[in-house]
């Protein structure tokens, strides 16, 4: 796996909105009693959870449990039916919201990496910042270079994602979202779309955007990685959250029927 | 707006021209009787030729069909009429018509076959012979029925522009539906007969148009 | 006289064709003019439309799509007429080429709203989601994102349609539009021989023969790049 060591330090500054947060001491995305039907099929019933600054939260379930739906909500991808969800202590439910300027405050990587196929991994991380920004071309550049560079592909800037492999891509589209500097990246299933051997590369760059202090929920099924850098495992079944903690606690000791039976097809069960 | 009524919407007139607009549908119906049945079987020799494989079919094949979309089907259609007689053949405007729009549709037509054929992967023809079917069989039998399949929206609208294309018949005074509206225009100094006609075309041909959108939209997702 | 010989002198009679090749060549510039207005004003219309029914508002998509099918199913010519004979008796009078600008123009916005709709509901949802996911709003989403990808997938069809529209200018000759046609069917009274029209048959040849053959090469571009 290549690994990026030059990683220039393109932190989030504090407090964009000037001085004291508003959400000091708050966790950074909170989700409370959330709730979405699809025509009659419930598909979250009442689901809160909390994900703190810098934590990384993975969210465990079957197909079908309703993890992609809980995702799409926080950055209202899907219009939640009831329930609130607050970013940094704000609430960004309810019709008063701008939900651009929510979205650019989240990120999202999606499964099948959704990189703009006429636009090339520069302009792919650029359009945003200088249409959503309104950034210079020369701010936007180095801005992209450096995401680029964060994800160990500087030297793709020009490709068109038809020229890179799918790891590449998810890369990019890992580039797009942080380079918006976010305040929390969601990940749906970012490596089920890839080869086995390109699957590393991906996890690594998460791996660095941890480290970087990054706060971050993913859904996957990526148990070995969860278990190693997650600091909490969430487990969903049925449109609940029926479990969570610690990743060793969970993996090695599970408390619900539902979770021992999905870790258990895993050979992650005790 | 009284006037607007009177000029485009003038229900006594429409009513007179009716029984002379329902001959013209009919001579429309005549028309695309013979040149849609034409124009198919011109167009899936043409598609046949240009994607044979001796490229002395081929070349000209495609050479011609490329010839008659780039001539507009009037000058094709003025040229059989009018020109022709100068060369001492002199031609009744229903063959005129029959004869240019052949030459037109078959290229228009062709195209379209010839796009449902090449979608048709090598594996079908291998299989196919490798039964014993012969050339002919595996061509009627395998290929056309898929090709057709996969074109069928194609060929639906280009048959809307044959029927529509026959509106140029009224040119060489084939008394069709938009001749016998235009005279009728003439005789009474009033749009309506027109109106009339183009209702009769909307009637015709509005439901198909809808149709193929629905169903351009069902593959587009 | 052989018979090759009364052909071209019926066809391809050089005095007559020299007589008339002025006139022809002035046809061919109205041709020109009016194909490229109505490609420009076509194209333009579509795809306005095709943007605007995006937003989905129903009564408005009501109308878009009311109006790309009534100019699907009509004959041109019959509008041509209609409007023609029809707008001086209400008082709205306009010259025979603008009367085949507007119908020809208005026809090829039809069919361009309708293939660049087919294109924007064919661009994949995530793209959509991937834009809005970043900030970008809707109508920047269908500019910056949506559109690009339609309009490279809609050229061919596009190309197509507009060939087979500029080509229908041939039925202004019928109001009298002074263009290729109709300058030759009048030579061809005048001088009583068919060299006229063979002239504007090779007029057209050459003008629209290079597009034929783009709107070929661009089709097996696009299959080759599906396959
Ligand atoms: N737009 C939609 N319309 C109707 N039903 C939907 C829609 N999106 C999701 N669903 C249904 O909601 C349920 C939960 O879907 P969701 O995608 O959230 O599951 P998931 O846990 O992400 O599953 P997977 O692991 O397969 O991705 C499923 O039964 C799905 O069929
Ligand atoms: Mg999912």
């Amino acid at each position: 796996m290549s690994k990026t060591t030059t990683r220039p330090a393109v932190r989030k500054p504090e407090a964009e909105n000037g001085g004291a947060a508003p959400g000091a001491g708050r966790p950074t995305l909170e989700v409370i009693g959330l709730r979405k039907s699809f025509g009659t099929l419930e598909v979250l019933k009442n689901v809160s959870l909390a994900v703190e600054k810098s934590e990384m939260v993975f969210v465990l379930g079957r197909s079908g449990s309703g993890k992609s739906t809980m995702l799409r909500c926080c950055n209202r991808l899907e219009e939640p039916d009831a329930g609130e969800i607050l970013l940094e202590g704000q609430p960004i439910t309810g019709s008063g919201v701008n939900l651009d300027k929510v979205r650019r405050r989240i990120g999202m990587v999606f499964q099948g990496f959704n990189l703009y196929p006429h636009l090339d991994a520069r302009r792919n991380i650029t359009l945003a910042l200088r249409k959503v920004l309104k950034q210079s071309r020369d701010e936007a550049d180095t801005r992209a270079a450096a995401a680029l560079t964060r994800v160990g592909l500087a030297d793709k800037a020009g490709n068109y994602p038809s020229q890179l492999s799918g790891g590449q891509q998810q890369r990019v589209a890992i580039a797009r979202a942080i380079a918006l500097e976010p305040a929390v990246m969601l990940f749906d299933e970012p490596t089920s779309a890839l080869d086995p051997e390109l699957v590393g590369d991906v996890l690594g760059v998460m791996r660095e955007l941890k480290e970087d202090g990054m706060t971050m929920l993913v859904v996957s099924h990526e148990m070995a990685f969860a278990r190693e850098a997650a600091d909490r495992v969430v487990f969903m079944a049925d449109g609940h959250i029926v479990e969570q903690g610690p990743p060793e606690d969970l993996f090695t000791n599970p408390q619900h029927e539902s979770t021992r039976a999905f870790l258990s097809r895993y050979s992650y069960g005790p | 707006m009284d006037q607007l009524i009177q000029q485009f919407f003038n229900i006594d007139i429409m009513v007179q021209a009716l029984p002379t607009i329902l001959r013209g549908l009919g001579m429309t119906l005549l028309i695309c009787a013979v040149v849609i049945p034409l124009g198919l079987a011109g167009g899936l020799m043409a598609a046949l030729a240009s994607t044979a494989r001796s490229r002395w079919l081929r070349w000209p094949a495609v050479a011609l069909v490329d010839l008659f979309r780039a001539i507009p089907p009037l000058v094709l259609l003025i040229f059989v009429y009018a020109g022709l007689p100068f060369a001492g053949i002199r031609l009744s405007p229903f063959v005129a018509v029959a004869i240019a729009f052949l030459l037109n549709n078959s290229s228009y037509y062709g195209e379209v076959f010839r796009a449902g054929l090449i979608s048709i992967g090598k594996g079908q023809w291998e299989a196919a012979r490798s039964t014993g079917l012969t050339q002919r069989q595996t061509l009627t039998h395998v290929i056309l029925p898929q090709a057709t399949r996969n074109v069928l929206p194609d060929l639906i609208s280009n048959t809307v522009e044959v029927v529509k294309l026959t509106s140029l018949a009224s040119v060489v005074s084939l008394g069709e539906l938009l001749h016998a509206a235009d005279l009728a225009r003439s005789v009474t100094y009033n749009a309506s007969p027109l109106t009339l006609a183009a209702g009769v075309y909307l009637v015709l041909l509005w439901p198909v148009v809808r149709l193929l959108s629905r169903y351009q939209r069902r593959i587009a997702v | 006289m052989s018979n090759l010989d009364r052909f071209i002198e019926t066809f391809l009679n050089g005095a007559v064709l020299a007589k008339y090749t002025p006139a022809i060549l002035q046809g061919v510039w109205v041709t020109i003019e009016l194909s490229i207005l109505i490609v420009i004003a076509g194209t333009l219309l579509g795809t306005s439309l095709a943007c605007i029914r995006a937003y989905r508002l129903r009564p408005v998509s009501f109308l878009i799509v009311i109006y790309a099918d009534i100019f699907r199913a009509l004959p041109p010519l019959v509008l041509i007429l209609l409007a023609y004979f029809g707008l001086p008796n209400v008082g709205v009078t306009l010259s025979s080429s603008t009367v085949l600008f507007v119908i020809l123009g208005l026809t090829l916005g039809a069919f361009a709203e309708e293939i660049v709709w087919a294109g924007i509901t064919s661009t994949d949802k995530g793209q959509w989601e991937a834009a809005r996911s970043t900030g970008l709003g809707f109508t920047q989403t269908l500019i910056f994102v949506v559109l690009p990808q339609a309009v490279r997938m809609v050229i061919p069809p596009l190309t197509n349609r507009a060939i087979a529209i500029t080509k229908m200018t041939a039925l202004g000759t019928v109001i009298g539009v002074p263009d290729i046609l109709n300058q030759a069917t009048t030579a061809q009274s005048f001088s009583g021989n068919a060299s006229p029209l063979t002239l504007a048959a090779v007029a057209y040849v050459v003008l629209f023969l290079p597009f034929v053959i783009l709107s070929r090469w661009l089709e097996s571009r696009f299959a080759w790049k599906k396959g």
